[in-house]
């Protein structure tokens, strides 16, 4: 009998391609408690997405599995919202009707229509967004649909939630915001969360624990990094915080010391090319120290 | 510059009035002239420069039906034939009213007669046939997005149908509707056979045959709308587990209705285009008889006359496409799309 509030056991899936089987992740395994929030960071095309889409259920494992609370994952449900990275809202509903249509579609028998009413609209002001509610998704802001997308997550009351870059598609100085926002919701309902990221200092401010992930093809888990940071954390203080800025070094000799991209020449190693050097001012620190 | 961002509410009023709003609103005179110089002015230039090449174009070519008409002559003709449509209106209710005397005087004098009312049987005017023919295209056109639209849909979500379909509607797609109009016409005297029928056979061949140009394209892109919906989304129904109805009301159908529209509007354009040249080949009533039968009448008012159809013609097909574009806008939730 296993444990663990959720587990990855042994998951090995190999794609059907033009070109002939791609064997996408090989004897991935990992281990979440209840409440953690986990990390999950790698090069572009490793295979993060598939891991995340496995345990939503969206993706069936070649070989091995995903155990939630000792139960099987065998499709897709509202206990492991998925919060996608382009907010996938529905645009021809209002804010209000996206989050509410999964509001009635989990709560539909167990809360009567006052009640539902009253948790969508609580949700919504847990994202802050419940001054633009009957607005409609191209009518706001990109942060503000991830808002929303993160918002429909919550109110599935979901055991897991799975986030693939939810910031991504968002400029730097949104995704601090968004962060802070995360944290903050975070702090309240301590929920389970496997987040997909490509940004370190997000990885280190947000995570409990950091899953690194090797190169695909067959790629594995490289190293698991705890980051024991007091919470709650503050992204000004840490910026000096040695504590801090070893977590963040780890993560970058692990992307791109130990696992650095074939296609990236040697010369830009230590260089994310992701993110514009202005956003993160503990690289000088790190260069320096 | 203007509507490249879709407000429904504006587009239900014309771009002169807008200008004109404008005008009135805007403080600046050189601004405001400009506007009004480039929506009103320079169409209607256009407009007066077509109307001297029509008429000095017209002067130069004699047929055998004598001079071709220029606008002015058109313009009569208009007039005379809305004439002629009142004579005829008034004629109706005179014979009406001359029935209704006569059955009353009829039944003072002898309480049990029988009295009946005959229909009036003048020959349609103008206007009758202007008529007669919307309500064609608008049965065809209901009757064919009725069919096409639940096709569309279900050959959209599943693939496998949409393969077994998808040669039938290929092999239909390019044929004339004017192909079909001979075995339409068999097809509907051969099975519509009744005592009191309650339409006219030459009604129903018309429609039908607007019916088989109208279904292709609102399948093609209802089909085309349905399949192509952002994997996302049905991810999100996934997650949510959604029954299939729900997730056909809530994300299928929601989703695809700019493209089907997109169809249906076609659809209209080309069923209006249809059906005056199968009202003229198969002598059913409607704007394409009134053009035939003053081709064949061939007087002197001839030629004018058919311009006048020829210009009501292009007039209703331009409001139905512009009743369908406003339709379309309405239903699009994708406020970024350019519709023009
Ligand atoms: N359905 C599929 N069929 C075939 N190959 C797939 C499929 N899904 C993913 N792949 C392949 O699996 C690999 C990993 O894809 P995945 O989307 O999981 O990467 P990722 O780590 O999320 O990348 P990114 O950071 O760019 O989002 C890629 O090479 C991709 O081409
Ligand atoms: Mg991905």
């Amino acid at each position: 009998m296993n444990s663990s509030y959720l587990s990855v056991e042994n998951v090995s899936i190999t794609f059907d391609t033009d070109s002939g089987p791609l064997n996408v992740l090989d004897d991935v395994s990992l281990k979440v408690e209840r409440g953690e929030f986990i990390s999950l960071i790698g090069h572009s095309g490793c295979g993060k997405s598939t891991v995340l889409n496995i345990v939503a259920g969206l993706l069936q494992a070649s070989i091995g599995g995903v155990l939630l609370e000792n139960r099987e994952v065998t499709e897709p449900g509202p206990d492991r919202a998925v919060v996608f990275q382009n907010h996938s809202l529905l645009p021809w509903l209002s804010v209000y009707d996206n989050v509410r249509l999964a509001v009635d579609q989990v709560f539909g028998r167990s809360k009567s229509r006052q009640e539902r009413h009253q948790w969508t609209l609580h949700n919504l002001e847990l994202v802050h967004m419940g001054h633009a509610i009957g607005q409609r998704p191209d009518q706001i802001s990109g942060g503000m649909k991830q808002r929303v997308g993160i918002a429909r997550a919550l109110a599935m009351q979901p055991k897991v939630l799975l986030m693939d870059e939810p910031f991504g598609a968002l400029d730097s100085l949104t995704r601090t915001h968004m962060q802070d926002s995360l944290m903050e919701i975070q702090a309240r309902l301590n929920n389970t969360v496997i987040m997909i990221t490509h940004d370190v200092d997000e990885a280190v401010l947000l995570s409990d624990r950091i899953v690194m992930m090797s190169n695909g093809p067959s790629a594995r888990i490289g190293e698991i990094l705890a980051v024991d940071l007091p919470r709650p954390r503050d992204r000004l203080p840490l910026a000096d915080d040695p504590a801090y800025n070893h977590y963040r070094a780890e993560v970058l000799r692990f992307l791109h010391e130990r696992h650095a991209r074939p296609d990236v020449p040697t010369s830009n190693v230590g260089g994310d090319d992701q993110v514009e050097p202005e956003e993160r001012p503990t690289r000088l620190k790190l260069a320096a120290g | 510059m203007r509507a490249t961002i879709i407000d429904p509410q504006k587009s239900f009023r014309l771009a002169w009035l807008q200008s004109l709003l404008a005008y009135l609103e805007s403080d600046r005179l050189v601004q405001r002239t400009l506007l009004l110089i480039r929506q009103l002015l320079i169409p209607l230039a256009a407009i007066g420069l077509f109307l001297i090449l029509w008429s000095a174009g017209a002067a130069s070519v004699t047929t055998s039906l004598g001079q071709l008409p220029g606008p002015a002559q058109v313009w009569d003709q208009g007039v005379q034939l809305y004439q002629e449509h009142r004579a005829s209106r008034e004629r109706e209710v005179a014979f009406y009213q001359r029935q209704e005397q006569r059955n009353a005087a009829r039944l003072a004098r002898d309480p049990n007669a029988e009295v009946k009312i005959r229909p009036y049987t003048g020959s349609p005017t103008f206007v009758d046939q202007i008529g007669t023919s919307l309500v064609t295209v608008a049965t065809g056109f209901l009757i064919a997005s009725l069919i096409a639209i639940p096709i569309g849909i279900v050959c959209g979500m599943s693939a496998t149908l949409y393969r077994s379909i998808n040669p039938i509607i290929q092999l239909f797609k390019p044929v004339s509707p004017l192909a079909w109009l001979p075995i339409v016409t068999m097809v509907v005297s051969a099975v519509y056979v009744s005592e009191d029928p309650l339409f006219q056979k030459s009604f129903i061949t018309s429609a039908i045959t607007v019916t088989l140009c109208c279904i292709w394209p609102t399948i093609i892109n209802t089909t085309v709308g349905v399949s192509s919906i952002d994997r996302d989304l049905i991810n999100v129904s996934r997650v949510l587990r959604l029954g299939w109805l729900t997730k056909t009301l809530k994300i299928v159908i929601p989703s695809s209705v700019p493209m089907m529209f997109a169809g249906l509007r076609l659809s209209l354009g080309i069923g209006w285009m249809v059906l005056i040249a199968a009202e003229m080949l198969a002598q059913n009533p409607g704007l394409g008889k009134f053009v035939w039968d003053e081709f064949q009448n061939g007087s002197s008012d001839s030629l004018a006359r058919i311009m006048v159809a020829v210009l009501v013609i292009g007039a209703l097909g331009f409001i139905l496409d512009r009743a369908m574009l406003m339709l379309q806008r309405w239903a699009t939730w994708d406020r970024n799309a350019v519709l023009r």
